[in-house]
């Protein structure tokens, strides 16, 4: 018994060191929780398909769904036509599934969960407790004296953990839970919509995703509804060498309205970790989805070892006249990242938003963008993209705007703004514009700059050291952006951006 | 207070020498003018101070309080006292001008050691000062000196300086720019933060801003050094004949 003692004494001092040394580091996430864990063999075949449908209970439909989305997926090869360099994957080293061992049996709520997952989210500062989330931070006038709530589902790995606020919402008529669990008790609607905005066919990681996704969240608001709080999701990537394939689906029923946040982060670990996601969301007439994101997965070292390949699908359709959808994202992790949230405007009168806050610092690759393609009369769209580079680190704006023929009228209004720190950095621009009619109008404008020695000296006159003076140059450039988010979300990314770049001058 | 020795400074990238062996006290409680003909070395001598890149001391030495200067970061003698209000305000687009000085007061007092003000005592403060300085809310939430008008970005600059409570305050050349009434305004703004416990440097070419922040000696500097010092009288001597008397003089 001594000696057992004593080993554990030594792994927890250990363990203390590390965390001491990591807390120096930049990431702030890079802690992993200790938890017993079940896997699916390594690698991917249609043995595994079942196995993942299997153990989230799935109707037959959902395997075969599946199984059709692998067969095409080893016949597509993976896109290479992106500004971004990484060694080959090998799909068959990895995990496709892992979930903690506690986690067999579904909790029934929130009090029977794992409390070593319910620390996990505390640590990350995600509320599972169904409380309100308090004011006392700068702007906060604007939030009613008790606070605001927000509904979380927690994803950790492959299995959603739980989701808070499902009572208060299911009163409201709004339907917020795993997909997993909309599969089994949603059966009509997620046949009605799943892979209807992103086709099984989509792109590479799309169809590995329509295989192999394991959970994610779903959502239904019904027609005329607007949602009474702030719905978010909560992606941790814990276990090693597993990838995570998430899968979001979200319906905005006629004249509803929702505001949707996520948020991601993983351990820090010397290998790369592949992150697949797919977020659909179909917003129909008179109906309005706000979906915000902060990105923060482990960015891997200042050397580019380790980080998470962020590889992700994620499209909106505009499917009802007037219907109205806003992206925004702020990305700050990540080694590789290769997303376009995309907005297809089909109704007439349809608005597409784009706002965006890509950070790439020491080795980092970020290639982002967004798609707006116009099919409706009088339909609207707006892309405003912050790219900052800094280190060794290459961004690249992706964008495609597309008029077509029956989009009469239709306008579109882009800005892509680069900001260089320091030399040894890259921003690139790509825009594609297409327009098949000749009443529509298109409008590009595009700056790079460097942030500016003058500027600096005028902050540090003032006292602000240089990290300081970096992050309040820098969130002034991104204001347009930071201003779109939801407030708690605008205060975490504020403090992401200046963390994002600590190390980057000087 | 201030005190330079044998200063000399040359460009970092090149061999030129700006400041030649300056020399200068500044007691606390005092206002120093420093005048001179362009490119005599009055702004250079501003940056090295508040340590600005591109220089670099050969010679000589700079203290503050005792303090060496010069071996101090730029913030840190913005901790220690040191402000330059700037001859051309930067513009810093995003950032909203109050969400600026609270910054940068806030950052000050933590490296003094002191604790943080809070929004509310911040917001009474700057309203106050904002208004003495004709200053309105609207300017206060814009971006700092983001479309502002040469005098509003002067006034911009006193209103930090009154924020921050310096102890030594270097003025370059914060008449250049300004119209009458304008100059009227930053005076004000300067001499109600005239104290004795407070020193100021006013760099200006021209005598006028001396008739409304009145001196208590005046240097002439002229190619890199201090050629003459004097009472309030000698500015008045340049205004009427100018510099070329002086120099010659002591030439």
């Amino acid at each position: 018994m001594a000696a057992l003692d004593q080993t554990q004494v030594k792994e927890g001092v250990d363990q203390e060191t590390v965390d001491a040394v990591r807390e120096v580091g930049t990431y702030k996430y890079g802690w992993d929780t200790d938890i017993e864990m079940e896997y699916a063999p390594k690698g991917v075949n249609p043995d595994i398909v079942r196995l993942i449908s299997e153990k989230n209970e799935e109707p037959e439909w959902m395997t075969e769904w599946r199984l059709a989305a692998f067969e095409r997926w080893t016949k597509i090869d993976e896109p290479t036509w992106a500004m971004v360099h990484y060694p080959k994957i090998d799909f068959q080293d990895q995990y496709y599934y892992a979930r903690p061992k506690s986690m067999e049996v579904k909790p029934k709520s929130l009090d029977e969960v794992d409390p070593k997952l319910l620390a996990t989210y505390e640590k990350l500062g995600i509320p599972l407790k169904e409380q309100m989330i308090l004011a006392g931070v700068e702007g906060a006038e604007n939030m009613p004296a008790e606070g605001r709530k927000v509904a979380v589902d927690a994803v950790f790995d492959s299995v959603s953990v739980g989701t808070t606020f499902q009572e208060e919402l299911k009163k409201a008529g709004v339907i917020f839970c795993s997909i997993s669990e909309a599969i089994k008790e949603h059966p009509d609607l997620v046949k009605k919509y799943l892979g209807t905005v992103v086709p099984v066919s989509d792109n590479f990681y799309a169809t590995l995703n329509s295989a192999v996704f394991s959970d994610g969240s779903f959502v239904y608001v019904p027609p005329g509804v607007r949602c009474p709080m702030e719905l978010s999701t909560y992606f941790r990537i814990n276990a090693e060498n597993t990838g995570q394939f998430e899968r979001t689906l979200i319906i905005a029923d006629k004249g509803s309205y929702v505001s949707y946040l996520e948020g991601c982060t993983a351990p820090q670990r010397d290998t790369a970790q592949l992150h697949a996601a797919v977020v659909e969301i179909i917003v129909e007439e008179d109906a309005e989805v706000k979906y915000s994101t902060v990105q923060n997965w482990f960015p891997g070292d200042e050397n580019g070892k380790g980080g998470i390949y962020n590889f992700v699908t994620k499209r909106a359709d505009c499917r009802g006249d007037r219907s109205k959808v806003m992206w925004t994202q702020v990305e700050t992790g990540s080694a590789v990242t290769w997303k376009y949230p995309s907005c297809i405007l089909r109704g007439d009168d349809s608005q597409g938003e784009f706002y965006s806050i890509a950070i790439t610092n020491n080795m980092q690759q970020a290639d982002t963008g967004t798609k707006m393609v116009h099919l409706g009369k009088n339909t609207k769209s707006r892309i405003v993209s912050k790219g900052i580079s800094a280190g060794k680190a290459q961004n690249t704006y992706r964008g495609l705007v597309s008029m077509h023929p029956k989009a009469k009228n239709s306008r579109n209004y882009t800005q892509c703004d680069s900001l260089l720190i320091g030399d040894k950095c890259g921003a690139h621009t790509v825009p594609y514009i297409e327009v098949r009619n000749n009443s529509s109008r298109v409008e590009h404008e595009a700056t790079t700059s460097k942030v500016d020695d003058d500027q600096l000296f005028y902050c540090r006159q003032r006292g602000m050291d240089e990290e300081e003076a970096v992050a309040l140059v820098v969130n002034g450039f991104c204001k347009d952006v930071l201003q779109a988010l939801p407030m708690e979300f605008a205060m975490e990314a504020q403090q992401l951006v200046a963390i994002s770049l600590e190390g980057s001058v000087g | 207070m201030l005190e330079i020795n044998n200063l000399h400074v040359k460009l970092e990238e090149e061999e030129k020498e700006i400041l030649k062996g300056v020399d200068l006290k500044v007691e606390a409680g005092k206002v120093h003018a420093i005048m001179g003909p362009n490119g005599s070395g009055k702004s250079t001598l501003s940056y090295v101070l508040s340590g600005r890149d591109g220089y670099e001391v050969t010679q000589g030495s700079a203290t503050l309080d005792g303090n060496d200067l010069l071996e101090l970061e730029p913030e840190e003698r913005a901790a220690a006292g040191l402000f330059l209000a700037f001859q051309y305000p930067v513009e810093i687009p995003g950032v909203g001008n109050m969400t600026f000085l609270r910054t940068a007061v806030n950052a000050q007092r933590k490296a003094r050691g002191e604790e943080e003000l809070s929004a509310a005592e911040f917001l009474k403060d700057i309203r106050a000062k904002a208004k003495a300085l004709k200053i309105d809310a609207d300017m206060l939430k814009r971006p700092v000196n983001v479309g502002f008008s040469g005098g509003e970005k002067k006034r911009n600059e006193i209103l930090q300086m009154a924020m921050l409570e310096p102890k030594m305050c270097i003025l370059d050349e914060t008449d250049s720019g300004l119209d009458v009434d304008a100059m009227k305004l930053v005076s004000e703004g300067v001499n109600a933060l005239r104290d004795e416990g407070r020193s100021f440097l006013v760099i200006t070419h021209y005598q006028r801003l001396l008739d409304h922040i009145k001196p208590d000696v005046v240097h002439i500097m002229a190619d890199g050094q201090i050629v003459k010092s004097g009472g309030p009288e000698l500015a008045l001597e340049v205004e009427h004949n100018g510099y070329g008397d002086i120099l010659a003089e002591v030439n």
